[in-house]
């Protein structure tokens, strides 16, 4: 087999083994954090507006800091492991 | 998943995925994607004020990483970056303004709805006109010389000349910004074009970048890769605003956004790694279909009223 092919199957490989375990950490994600958080997220949507407006900017900042911390450290994981 | 700041009823395996799609295209085509995120939001029932004010919650997650990696590369003009946040805001507002005259009319689905639709064929003409030139252009270029250009002449785009006449337009305040290579240019022209961009954003959701980048590189005259990373720092600073000013109308579901960005995160690293396998003008040929699925689900929602 040639080198690119090769590493084409080495990344697909990497791909598939970090989607399944992404997918296992989102899923718990949305059962303790989002679920925990709708009705208090609800609540201030209906009674603090301004509460809601810059909770909801902090928490998609504070998610995609986290998330992409998340994603690296697997793709580092997983690649440094199956190359 | 009940989400109830919007009152509405979506699976959240939907909204991974369509996140999912969205980072990969923000990865491989350097994209927000808001005309995939605005149709497939408003596809599950969501009004379109919502899909608009929830995009822009969503888009404030998604360039702050991005951003923070063009900032590493060397890839942001913090000057203009700031100055076309300014005129980024003040359009954003007239935008979300627009979406709340709308709003109390009731036809606010109707009308983003067409606008929608003209902006995604639009894009879409705009991308096969693009890198169909470029591909002639290439190919001319390669013809003629085989010697090897400066990254500044190869980044050097058919409206330069018209760029360049719009740098001598005197109307003071002149500025100059060294990171992008302008020596002299308006500071009313900066904030049209920053504004221009903002109007769109707060109308349709997103962070316009289909409309800001082009103008940044056309007629501001700023190289691509400082366009694309001030763009993203620039949309940190507007579309945060805008999703406070959507938030305050009552127009932002952060949890949907929340949900959305989970597929974004994967999606994002999985379209960057992918450009290592293809490249060129061949990509943005590629990118064509995409707004006119965006586009084709929007005519679907508003001749058949029916949701996917």
């Amino acid at each position: 087999m040639s080198r690119k092919p090769k590493e084409a199957l080495h990344a697909l490989r990497a791909f598939l083994i970090e989607l399944v375990v992404y997918g296992v950490l989102v899923v718990a994600y949305f059962f303790v954090v989002l679920l925990f958080l709708q009705a208090r997220l609800y609540e201030l949507a209906q009674h603090h507006i301004r509460i809601y407006a810059v909770v909801a900017i902090l928490l998609i900042i504070g998610q995609a800091v986290l998330l992409e911390s998340v994603t690296t450290g697997l793709m580092r994981l997983i690649r440094g492991r199956s190359e | 998943m009940n989400f109830p700041i919007s009152g509405s009823h979506i699976s959240p395996i939907y909204l991974a995925i369509v996140g999912f799609v969205i980072g990969i295209l923000g990865g491989f085509f350097g994209v927000g994607g808001s005309f995939i995120a605005g149709p497939a939001l408003r596809a599950v029932g969501l009004d379109w004020n919502f899909a608009v004010g929830t995009d822009l919650a969503h888009i404030v997650g998604k360039s702050v990483v991005a951003a923070k990696r063009h900032r590493a590369l060397g890839n942001v003009d913090l000057k203009l970056g700031l100055i076309m946040a300014v005129g980024t805001i003040g359009g954003a507002e007239v935008g979300a303004q627009f979406i709340e005259l709308l709003k109390r009319r009731g036809n606010v689905n109707l009308v983003v709805s067409i606008v929608s639709i003209a902006i995604y064929f639009s894009i879409s003409s705009f991308m096969i006109w693009e890198a169909r030139k470029t591909i002639l252009m290439q190919r001319k270029k390669k013809a003629a010389s085989s010697r090897p250009q400066s990254a500044a002449a190869r980044d050097r785009s058919a409206f330069h000349g018209v760029t360049k006449s719009i740098q001598r337009i005197h109307l003071p305040p002149m500025i100059s910004l060294p990171v992008s290579g302008v020596k002299s240019i308006s500071l009313w022209i900066i904030l049209f074009v920053a504004f221009v961009g903002g109007v769109f954003s707060g109308f349709l959701g997103g962070g316009a970048g289909y409309i800001r980048m082009p103008s940044m590189v056309y007629v501001l005259g700023i190289p691509t890769h400082l366009a694309v990373g001030t763009d993203l720092f620039e949309i940190i600073i507007s579309a945060s605003y805008g999703t406070w000013t959507h938030a305050m109308k009552g127009n932002v579901d952060i949890l949907i956004a929340l949900v959305m960005h989970t597929g974004a995160a994967i999606g994002a690293q999985i379209g960057a790694i992918s450009t290592q396998y293809f490249a060129g003008p061949k990509i943005r040929l590629a990118f064509v279909p995409l707004p006119l699925i965006g586009a084709a689900i929007v005519i679907y929602t508003l001749f058949t009223g029916h949701k996917l």
